[in-house]
């Protein structure tokens, strides 16, 4: 839907018209300039040095203890992790996706490092390493209370209707820095802290949903993350809260030669709301880096979790050289009768990704969505899309995926779309458009839907264009440059899912769209 | 104002020389149209005037205001001032007209130097045009000419001119496709456009559109050159006889 109403009317009305306009003339300004001023494609390359205290190279039994001691967690949670190491070491690593992996060597890497003076996680904020707050200051995230998310338009908080706090996790590496606005959210009954301190804290709550919805044998790259997982976030809203403010983690690697393992999980209980904001950047380095997370949502009844990812981790360079290999595995569980899910995500970096955020619809009448842009430039690939499981009667999914292809990348939408046979009256709607730019790249689409009865409905629409050279003249021809003619048109491609994202993380992934497509034309 | 001397141009990939020697002087204020018959050279000399690629200059100049302007990127022509009324406008599927609009006057101000435009302002000057050339409010939410009919298509067209105020504009067959009525909106869009010193290049197949938009010259293209000039007379005589009298 347009924002700009066009109307011509009573005076009060053209206030609220105008007040809308701002808001999209500032986001496509940010759009515009950030093309300009950004000189290098990657602008969160740079490195913190800081001393940091690695755990020894590779992986094996004592590695997984090292960890869980590190964390100082119960003996449950270690006997945990060794199930799934063992577990592991049985597993091969899956090879189906249409990707070209590298061999990675698994005991080739460090699968602990923390910033040396993190031995004892600071109590409060003002605790933390001054470098680790400059770090995520540069980043746009400030840990502070004081001050939102980077993103947030000063003109518009006027209005207030974007004058929200956001409560910020910042994982750095393999630790948690700190989490903000903890007191607060907990007077509303909100637990928001570090899947490590949960643990320790909340053991209960963690015992009953760690693994239930990614079991730890469900992959290859899930069941390493079981056994090597170092921090992450954990959430749980009580029964009948909406939660006051966004949440969100922020994760940055910086070690190097390092992988980064962490496990989200949240709960939703009861009528329950929740929007959950992800963002990951990572310094450029010639060296590939491993990045396998789980994430795991659990909703109950007519409860409802919004999860939006901004997924930004060095992508290498045009020669595809270093980047991240990102294996990810998201999973929601509506377990609840009408309860809600809905996936967002943009993926502009990475070297690899490979993930499928998925929905089981168990609860009757539950519905999932998933929105979609993934862009790859240069030598980028990605093997992206979701899994709709309708389990539960009169269950809803919506995917709409928009894939977008530059210089020599290979992007492929994989979904799965199956319908039980006792999932009665359920509907499916995917709708698969992929953009490229030049004639070097490739967009892939393979569908799999499966649906065991007969009153259920899956549509799928497909479809695969390009920029054209009319296109762009057209924009020229009305003065607009290149660039900004680029950015222009696919911002358009990908509108639907750019407006399914909170404000703040809207435009700075519009932002990063046409960033990430500097340079892929001419 | 626009001069075009000796032009020749050829398509870049067939070494096929379309245009081949035309000169042309177009003075402020000034209302010329190009008549000839299909395949004459009509649409890559308005091509090659906006800057589109897949065209060789193989000799001639072309100056505006005194610059050359083989040498502009298409961007910046636009700011100059040079506009477009495409025969065919392009759809841009998700950028909404308001969104785009913006983006190109907020464009050309920056190259020109001028202070970008602010939303009020904009607003108030959009819904001004909108209003004279019967264009909705439903159309102007929609994105760029995306499932807009054929006349509303050329109607945005008129109304991007009239945002942009450029000084020189080539209407390229804005008649295809109009009916009567359309045709009439169209006319008197450009009509109350025009100015002393604005000047247009009307490029038509047809007598029709110039009833409405009267040119000072018509000139008669066959085969990348201009075989005639004359006054509206001239597009009269072609209405009535057809092209052979110049073939």
């Amino acid at each position: 839907m347009e924002t700009i109403i066009f109307k011509a009317s009573i005076d009060t009305e053209n206030r609220i018209m105008t007040d809308n306009y701002e808001i999209r003339e500032a986001i496509d300004k940010e759009t515009i300039s950030a093309v300009k001023s950004v000189g290098e494609t990657y602008k969160y390359g740079f490195s913190t040095d800081i001393e940091t205290e690695y755990a020894p190279l590779g992986l094996n039994e004592d590695i997984v203890r090292l960890i869980s001691k590190k964390n100082n967690e119960p003996k449950w949670m270690l006997d945990w992790r060794l199930k799934a190491y063992n577990r592991w070491k049985k597993l091969k690593q899956p090879d189906w996706a249409l990707l070209k992996i590298p061999e990675i060597n698994f005991q080739n890497q460090y699968y602990y490092a923390r910033p040396a003076n993190m031995k004892e996680k600071p109590k409060s904020l003002e605790e933390v390493d001054p470098k680790l707050l400059e770090t995520y200051s540069k980043l746009g995230i400030p840990l502070t209370e004081q001050k939102k998310l980077a993103g947030v338009i000063e003109e518009n908080a006027e209005s207030g209707s974007t004058d929200r706090k956001v409560a910020v996790d910042a994982v750095f590496d393999s630790v948690s820095v700190g989490t903000t606005f903890k007191e607060e959210l907990k007077s509303a009954g909100v637990i928001f802290c570090s899947i490590s301190e949960a643990i320790k804290e909340y053991p209960d709550l963690v015992k009953k949903y760690l693994g239930s919805v990614v079991p730890i044998s469900d992959n290859f790259f899930a069941c390493l993350n079981a056994a090597v997982f170092s921090d992450g976030s954990f959430v749980y809203i009580p029964k009948g809260v909406r939660c006051p403010m966004e949440l969100s983690t922020y994760f940055r690697i910086n070690a190097e030669n390092t992988g980064q393992f962490e496990r989200t999980l949240i709960i939703a209980d009861d009528n329950s709301y929740v929007s959950y904001l992800e963002g990951c950047t990572a310094p450029q380095r010639d060296e590939s880096q491993l990045h396998a997370a789980v994430v795991e949502l659990v909703i109950l009844d007519e409860a409802e979790i919004k999860y939006s990812t901004v997924q930004n981790w060095f992508p290498g360079d045009e020669n595809g050289v270093g980047g991240i290999y990102n294996f990810v595995t998201k999973r929601a569980d509506c377990r609840g009768t009408k309860s809600k899910v809905m996936w967002t995500q943009v993926e502009t970096g990475s070297a690899i990704t490979w993930k499928y955020p998925s929905c089981v619809l168990k609860g009757d009448n539950s519905s999932g969505e998933f929105y979609s842009i993934a862009i790859t430039n240069n030598m980028q690939q990605a093997d992206t899309g979701t899994k709709m499981i309708h389990l539960g009667k009169n269950t809803n999914s919506r995917i709409v995926s928009k894939g977008i292809s530059a210089g020599k990348a290979q992007n492929t939408y994989r979904g799965l779309v199956q319908i039980g046979g006792r999932s009665k009256n359920s509907r499916n709607f995917t709708q698969c458009d992929s953009l490229l730019i030049g004639n070097k790249c490739g967009a892939h689409t393979v569908p799999y839907i499966e649906v065991n009865n007969s009153s259920a409905r899956a549509e799928h629409e497909a479809t695969t264009s390009r920029v054209d050279e009319d296109q762009l003249f057209y924009c020229m021809q009305r003065g607009i440059g290149e660039e900004d003619a680029i950015a222009l048109i696919v911002n358009g491609f990908c509108k639907e899912v750019l407006q399914s994202l909170p404000m703040e993380f809207a435009m700075e992934a519009q932002k990063l769209v046409a960033i990430s497509l500097e340079g892929s034309v001419g | 104002m626009l001069k075009i001397d000796n032009l020749k141009v050829s398509l870049e990939e067939e070494e096929k020389q379309i245009i081949k020697g035309l000169s042309l002087s177009i003075n402020p204020g000034e209302f010329h149209a190009i008549m000839g018959p299909n395949g004459s050279g009509k649409s890559t000399l308005s091509s090659v005037l906006a800057g589109k690629d897949g065209y060789t200059v193989d000799s001639g100049s072309v100056t505006f205001e005194g610059r050359n302007l083989l040498e502009a990127e298409v961007e910046e022509r636009a700011a100059l001032g040079i506009f477009m009324a495409f025969q065919y406008p392009i759809e841009i599927p998700g950028v909404g007209n308001m969104n785009f609009l913006r983006t190109a006057l907020n464009s050309q101000r920056k190259t020109r130097g001028q202070e970008e435009l602010n939303a009020a302002d904009f607003l108030k000057l959009v819904r001004a045009i909108a209003k004279d050339l019967e264009i909705s409010d439903e159309m102007m939410k929609r994105p760029v000419n995306v499932g807009a009919s054929g006349g509303e298509k050329k109607r945005n067209e008129i109304l991007q001119m009239c945002l942009l105020e450029p000084k020189f504009v080539i209407l390229d067959e804005t008649d295809s496709g109009l009916d009567v009525d359309a045709m009439k909106l169209v006319s008197k869009g450009v009509n109350n456009f025009s100015s002393s010193s604005r000047s247009f290049l009307v490029i038509t197949h047809y007598q029709r559109l110039l009833n409405y938009i009267v040119p000072d010259f018509v000139h008669i293209l066959v085969d990348g050159r201009i075989v005639d000039t004359g006054d509206k007379d001239l597009a009269l005589h072609v209405e009535e006889t057809g092209y052979k009298d110049f073939l």
